[in-house]
């Protein structure tokens, strides 16, 4: 080996070791902000968090105060969200990988719905104000929520399945026709079983993104003190990201501390749903073998 | 195919699970059934609007629905404005406003044959807030805050304001426009509703405004008395010169009207929602214990007179 070119060896592995201290402060200050975050809603909010919190309805008094009609409020919520956005959902994706045909017109459509991912969720929100609570009357309403919230992840879903579907190989999938099987067996026995994994990860992912919003539910209508479990789709509504919202807002500290026993309930349930989702991807991933 | 089909199911039922957690739960609040005398009112009573006014209405719903079991209140926050687009339309029974109602909202509910009752339920001073640390200033006149405030001021220092005050930076911390704390303020401070200098911080959240004032000591901000109540011990509230000499916010300026921003907090009632006995009930309610409940959520209560005279209205 000759100098100079040792000596270039010697740049790039400098250099490598700077790119790698680089990537490491990144994920470091990620993680770091993060820990921070969670430190202060742990510190702020766990001593709150007990039996009596979960059980009791809003009130005006910090020691009494609730989050009962927002937790049940949100999985109400996201139940209907799931059952109107996920066949859906499915469904589009799976016209648009298989069925629809290569024109300009259903490129248009695609490049709409890449571009619906991206909307605001606020516009959502007046979109649901002025379609299910005043058009179609559903007032402000657990149905108008759910409406205004599957419309919100729809187009989240389609892309998400799209890609699932996509990653099944063509050999098995043309190997499947050789065999003489039409479109939809070939769909049904084939692609989906093979795909369910990276759907459903990416349903359970949307529906996440749900769960988390305030801002279009603020605007279809939510309320901030509700004192009755939500029994009926039309019934009014509240959900845990408005009751954080509410408190948080509030010029007592203890409130401000029942928002963070809120979020840690919120962050509970969040993990959970994406724990289902690593679970569901790796029991699929297991089982598609080619 | 089969395991297809399983997962489905299995999502399905997981669903159907979180749906009906939210259903089941209903009959948990067991205490709800317990022996109720006297009238036996029932229904829903839709209260929205300012998030100055909601505490009120909250405190009096809860106390209201210890009383009356049957009957359910639910108190949104959509701002005085944004409640008044749902109230004209009729989708509520009563407006939180932190203003009077505008000629245009009147003509507007007229359309539907709604009209308003507008009734005064406790007082919100606006309090100029300055940091604890913060030694040379103790009194500000209103035409010094109009040199503060208003559009195109050129305010850069406190010595810009007055002389004797030092040449430090003015940091200034504000309500957002969509407030009705704003609105009044810029009303009666810069002579015109919604005239403003935008170059401060604004947020529609109070707590923001209290966080920035206090770290900083050449800083100045303005917002209800009921954040500068819990605030104390980190702010200092500036007495207000309207002419008539200093005067400090408290309970008994505020009520007294003798702070020069103080304001009159109100609720609307539509005379059509008080045709159902349950809001009528309500509304009384609330009148008879605003007193005590406006001062347990940080709010200046009205006269024992002011109160009557509103009941008087109900009847």
């Amino acid at each position: 080996m000759n100098r100079p070119n040792s000596r270039r060896s010697a740049y790039r592995r400098q250099m490598d070791r700077w790119f790698h201290a680089i990537f490491l402060g990144a994920v470091g200050l990620a993680v770091a902000a993060l820990g921070l975050l969670l430190w202060q809603v742990l510190k702020d909010g766990l001593s709150h968090l007990d039996w009596q919190f979960l059980t009791s309805y809003a009130s005006r008094r910090w020691q009494q105060a609730g989050i009962m009609a927002p937790l049940a409020g949100s999985f109400y919520v996201m139940g209907l969200t799931a059952l109107f956005a996920l066949p859906l959902g499915l469904a589009a994706a799976i016209h648009l990988e298989f069925y629809a045909k290569e024109n300009w017109f259903n490129r248009l459509i695609q490049t709409n719905i890449a571009n619906l991912a991206g909307v605001p969720s606020i516009v959502y929100g007046l979109f649901g104000l002025a379609i299910f609570v005043r058009y179609l009357g559903f007032d402000r309403s657990i149905l108008s929520a759910s409406l205004t919230m599957a419309f919100l992840i729809l187009p989240v879903v389609i892309v998400n399945t799209q890609e699932a579907l996509r990653t099944v190989p063509q050999t098995i999938i043309q190997g499947a026709y050789a065999m003489g099987a039409t479109k939809w067996q070939v769909i049904r026995t084939v692609v989906l079983p093979a795909a369910m994994g990276g759907i459903m990860t990416g349903a359970i992912l949307a529906l996440s993104r749900a769960l988390g919003e305030t801002a279009p539910l603020i605007t279809v209508g939510a309320w901030v003190f509700l004192t009755y479990l939500p029994v009926s789709p039309l019934d009014g509504f509240t959900v845990l990201p408005i009751q954080i919202w509410y408190w948080s807002g509030m010029p007592q500290a203890e409130f401000q501390s029942l928002a963070a026993s809120a979020i840690i309930v919120l962050l509970i349930v969040l993990l959970t749903m994406n724990s289902v989702a690593i679970v569901l991807r790796n029991k699929y991933q297991r089982k598609a073998e080619w | 195919m089969k395991r297809f089909l399983m997962t489905g199911a299995a999502l399905t039922a997981l669903l159907m699970l979180a749906t009906a957690c939210g259903g089941t739960g209903t009959t948990q609040p067991s205490d709800s059934n317990t022996t109720t005398p006297a009238p036996k009112l029932s229904g829903e009573i839709k209260v929205d609007g300012s998030s100055t006014v909601g505490p009120i209405s909250i405190a009096v719903a809860e106390e209201f629905m210890k009383v009356n079991k049957d009957v359910k209140v639910s108190v949104g926050i959509s701002g005085t404005s944004g409640g008044f687009k749902k109230w004209v339309k009729g989708e509520t029974d009563i407006n939180d406003s932190s203003r009077k109602i505008k000629e245009s909202e009147v003509e507007e509910a007229k359309k539907l044959g709604i009209e308003a009752l507008e009734l005064p339920v406790a007082y919100d001073g606006i309090t100029v807030v300055v940091s604890k640390e913060n030694d040379f200033v103790q009194c500000i006149t209103t035409a010094e805050l109009k040199k503060i405030w208003d559009k195109d001021s050129t305010v850069k220092t406190w010595k810009d304001v007055n002389p004797a005050w030092p040449a430090e930076e003015l940091k200034l911390y504000g309500p957002g426009t969509d407030s009705g704390t704003f609105e009044y303020f810029t009303e009666h401070i810069n002579g015109k509703a919604l005239q403003s200098r935008s170059n401060y911080t604004a947020s529609e959240d109070d707590n923001t405004l209290v966080k920035g004032v206090t770290g900083s000591k050449h800083a100045m901000g303005y917002f209800g008395y009921a954040y500068y109540v819990e605030n104390a011990a980190k702010l200092k509230a500036l007495q207000v010169d309207a002419g008539k000499g200093c005067v400090a916010p408290n309970d008994e300026t505020i009520s007294g009207l003798t702070y020069p921003i103080a304001r009159l907090i109100y609720i609307h009632p539509s005379k059509k929602a008080l045709e159902r006995p349950e809001v009528k009930e309500f509304v009384t309610f609330y009148l008879k214990n605003a007193a005590t409940l406006a001062k347990e959520v940080g709010y200046t209560p009205l006269s024992s007179k002011q109160y009557e005279e509103a009941l008087a209205k109900v009847k």
